[in-house]
C-alpha cells in the first residue's frame, strides 16, 4: 500500500518537535486514507456496485464507473481520492441522497455528547477507585476492582445496553428508553450546536433538558463503565509504583498525613501518565459508542455507520470509518503532545 | 530417584529431560494460581461442550416448535425458547462451536502473520523494518472493530468474511511484540554461530528465531482472546457475522432484540456464554503472563 507514506513515518518520527508532530499526524492520516481507498477500491469484487446498490439500473451503473474513473491507474484514483477528502467531498450517500459529509457533520455532535459524558463518568469514578485499590492492595476492594476490570474486557457493549433497557428502563423506570428525546420534546429548541444538553440549556428550557438528561445517563454511563474500568486499572497500577518508592516511605517516617501521602507526594507524579490513559479511552469510547448507539437508537455516527453498513451504501461506511478513525488518530496524537509538554523529564 | 525429582534435576541429562522438567515447573506455578486455573477450567468447559455439543444439547439447535415459543427458563428448557420454540440452551451449546471456530481461525491466520513480519522487521532492521513497522503502526493507530466493520462491508456477510477482517486486524500487535522479542537476540552469539555455519536467513528466522516469539506470543493470543470472541459476536449481532439460523452468540442476542423488555432471557442468555468465555480467556492469560513472563509483571 502505501510504501513512500508508511517510510516517511519513520523518518518524521525521529524529526522532533511539533514539525514532527505535524509530518507523523498527516502521514498516519495518509495511511488512513490508504486503507478506506483499499477497502473500496480494491477488496469489493466489483466496486460500482457496492457504491450504487444492486437496485441500480445499467445507465446508473454505467454513469457511476466513468464518475468513479475506474478505468484509470489505481495510483491515480488514489491521488484522486485523497484530493477529494480534503475538499471534504465524501461522495453521496444512497440511502439519504445527500452529500456523505454533511451527514456526519449532523450526526457527530450526538456521538460527542455521550462519548464526553461517559469519559466524566470514568475519570470521576475510575481514578479515586484505582487509588483506593492501590492502597488496599490484595484486600477484598483491589480483588473486587481487578474483578470488575476484568469484566470490562469481557462484556459485550451491545449486550450490557440491552440488559440496561430491560432492567433500568422497563423495570424500574428510573431512565427514558432509546433515542434522545421523548418525541413530544422533539423540535422544542433551536439546534444550535446538536448537543441537546447545550442546546436545551442555551434556550433555557429545562424540561427538555431533564429529558434528554434522562436518555443521555444510561448509555453514557455504559459507555462509562467501560472506560472505568481500563482507568481504574491503570491507575493503580501507576499508584502502586508510586507507593513502592523510597520518597514515600521518608514522607511517611516524617509523619506526613496519610490522605497527604497518597493524594499530594502518590498522586501528583502519575497524573501526565493518567492524561494519555485518559485519552486513550477516550478514542476507545468513540469506538464502543459504534455498538452502544446502535442499541439505544442514538442518533449517532455510529448508528450512521452500522444503518450504511445494512444498506451497503459504501461512500457512507467509508466516510464514517474515515471520520472515526481521524478523530481516534488525532485524539491519541495530542494526548501524546500533551504528555511530553506536561512531563518535566522531558523538556531540555 | 522419583520421577519428580528427575523432572526437578538441575542438571538434566537429556533435552527432553530439561523441556519436561520446564514443563512441569510451569504447569505446577500455573495451577497454584487460583484465576489461572479458573480460567482453564472454562476454556477447557468450552473445548469439551463444542466436541460433545450433541451428547450435552437436549435438543437439535435448529429444530422449530411454534407451540413452545417464547417460554421462559423452566426445567425442560434451562434458558427458555426462543420466537421460533427453539431451545436456547441447545442453541448456546451448539454456538460453542462456531466461537471455537472463529477464535482458533483467527489466531491461526494472525499469529503466524505478525510473528513473520515482526522477525523479519527485527532481523534484518534498516529498510525493511522501515517499512513493516510503518504499515503496522497506521494499523495499530486505527480502531479495530470500526476497521473490522469496514473490512466485512467491503467483503459481504458471512462467517468466513468476519474471521478474515477480524485477523486482518489482530495482526499488527503481534507483529510488534516479535520485533522487539527478535531485536533483544539478533545479535547473541548462538545465531551468530548459525550465520557462520552457514544457515540461510529463512533458517534463521524460521529455526531459531521464530521458536523464542513463541512464549510471548502465546500470552498475548490468549489475552486477545476476550477481545475477538466480542468483536466477533459484534459482528454477528450487527448481521454481518454468522448468517442465521448459525446458533451464534452475538446473532442470537441481536434476534432477542425485539423481545427484551417482555421475554428478557431470549438476548440475555447467549451474553451469559460470552462473558463466560471471555472472562475464562482473560483469566488464563493472566496466569499465563505470570508464569511465561515474569519480567511483565502481572501481579501489580
Amino acid at each position: 500500500m502505501a510504501t513512500d507514506a508508511t517510510m516517511a513515518v519513520r523518518a518524521g518520527r525521529s524529526a522532533k518537535g511539533v514539525g514532527g508532530f505535524v509530518v507523523v499526524t498527516a502521514l498516519t492520516f495518509l495511511g488512513l486514507l490508504a486503507i478506506t481507498f483499499f477497502i473500496g477500491r480494491v477488496v469489493p469484487i466489483d466496486p460500482v456496485l457496492s457504491v450504487v446498490g444492486d437496485r441500480a439500473t445499467q445507465a446508473q451503473y454505467d454513469a457511476a464507473r466513468v464518475a468513479m474513473g475506474l478505468d484509470r491507474p489505481l495510483i491515480i484514483q488514489f491521488f484522486d481520492y485523497v484530493w477529494s477528502v480534503m475538499q471534504g467531498d465524501l461522495g453521496t450517500s444512497i440511502s439519504t441522497n445527500r452529500p456523505v459529509a454533511d451527514d456526519l457533520l449532523r450526526v457527530f455532535p450526538a456521538t460527542l455528547e455521550m462519548a464526553t459524558l461517559g469519559i466524566l463518568i470514568g475519570v470521576a469514578l475510575g481514578v479515586p477507585a484505582g487509588v483506593w485499590a492501590a492502597t488496599r492492595r490484595g484486600e477484598w476492594v483491589d480483588q473486587v476492582m481487578r474483578v470488575f476490570a476484568l469484566l470490562g474486557y469481557s462484556v459485550p457493549a451491545f449486550w450490557l445496553g440491552l440488559v440496561g433497557l430491560a432492567f433500568f428502563y422497563a423495570g424500574l423506570g428510573w431512565v427514558a428508553g432509546p433515542g434522545r428525546l421523548d418525541i413530544f420534546y422533539e423540535g422544542l429548541v433551536p439546534a444550535r450546536t446538536n448537543v441537546m444538553l447545550i442546546d436545551a440549556a442555551l434556550a433555557g428550557d429545562w424540561d427538555v433538558f431533564r429529558n434528554a438528561l434522562a436518555h443521555l445517563v444510561l448509555p453514557a454511563s455504559i459507555l462509562g463503565f467501560f472506560s472505568l474500568a481500563f482507568i481504574a486499572r491503570m491507575t493503580r497500577s501507576f499508584m502502586l509504583d508510586q507507593l513502592g518508592q523510597e520518597f514515600i516511605t521518608t514522607a511517611r517516617v516524617k509523619g506526613v498525613p496519610e490522605w497527604r501521602v497518597i493524594w499530594v507526594h502518590g498522586f501528583k507524579p502519575i497524573r501526565v501518565p493518567l492524561i494519555t490513559v485518559i485519552g486513550l479511552s477516550y478514542a476507545a469510547l468513540l469506538e464502543g459508542s459504534v455498538m452502544i448507539e446502535t442499541v439505544f437508537s442514538w442518533p449517532g455516527i455510529g448508528n450512521y455507520l452500522t444503518t450504511a453498513l445494512l444498506n451497503a451504501d459504501m461512500n457512507a461506511v467509508l466516510g464514517a470509518t474515515l471520520v472515526i478513525g481521524a478523530v481516534f488518530i488525532l485524539i491519541n496524537k495530542i494526548s501524546d503532545v500533551l504528555y511530553r509538554v506536561l512531563d518535566p523529564r522531558s523538556k531540555g | 530417584m522419583s520421577t519428580r525429582d528427575w523432572l526437578l534435576d538441575d542438571s538434566p541429562a537429556t533435552l527432553t529431560q530439561a523441556n519436561l522438567g520446564r514443563a512441569w515447573r510451569m504447569s505446577t506455578a500455573l495451577l497454584r494460581n487460583p484465576l489461572a486455573v479458573a480460567g482453564l477450567l472454562i476454556v477447557l468447559l468450552l473445548l469439551a461442550t463444542a466436541l460433545f455439543a450433541p451428547w450435552i444439547a437436549p435438543e437439535s439447535p435448529v429444530g422449530q416448535n411454534l407451540q413452545a415459543r417464547l417460554l421462559p427458563p423452566s426445567a425442560e428448557h434451562w434458558m427458555g425458547t426462543d420466537e421460533l420454540g427453539r431451545d436456547i440452551f441447545s442453541r448456546v451449546v451448539y454456538g460453542s462451536r462456531i466461537t471455537l471456530l472463529i477464535v482458533a481461525l483467527v489466531a491461526v491466520i494472525s499469529a503466524p502473520l505478525g510473528l513473520i513480519i515482526g522477525a523479519v522487521a527485527g532481523y534484518f532492521g534498516g529498510w525493511v523494518d522501515r517499512i513493516l513497522m510503518g504499515v503496522t503502526d497506521i494499523f495499530l493507530s486505527l480502531p479495530k472493530l470500526i476497521l473490522a466493520l469496514a473490512f466485512v462491508a467491503a467483503l459481504g456477510p458471512g462467517i468466513e468474511n468476519a474471521i478474515i477482517a477480524i485477523a486482518i486486524t489482530a495482526w499488527p500487535a503481534y507483529a510488534r511484540i516479535a520485533r522487539a522479542e527478535t531485536l533483544t537476540f539478533r545479535n547473541s552469539e548462538y545465531i551468530q554461530a548459525v550465520r557462520l555455519v552457514g544457515g540461510s536467513h529463512a533458517r534463521i528466522i524460521f529455526r531459531h528465531v521464530l521458536p523464542l516469539c513463541t512464549s510471548s506470543m502465546i500470552v498475548r493470543v490468549t489475552l486477545d482472546m476476550a477481545g475477538i470472541i466480542l468483536t466477533a459476536a459484534g459482528l454477528g449481532f450487527l448481521g454481518l457475522g454468522a448468517q442465521p439460523p448459525l446458533p451464534e452468540w452475538g446473532a442470537m442476542i441481536s434476534r432477542g432484540r425485539t423481545f427484551i423488555l417482555d421475554q428478557w432471557w431470549v438476548a440475555t442468555m447467549p451474553g451469559f456464554a460470552i462473558i463466560l468465555v471471555s472472562l475464562g480467556f482473560c483469566f488464563l492469560g493472566d496466569g499465563l503472563r505470570d508464569v511465561l513472563d515474569p519480567k511483565q509483571g502481572g501481579g501489580k
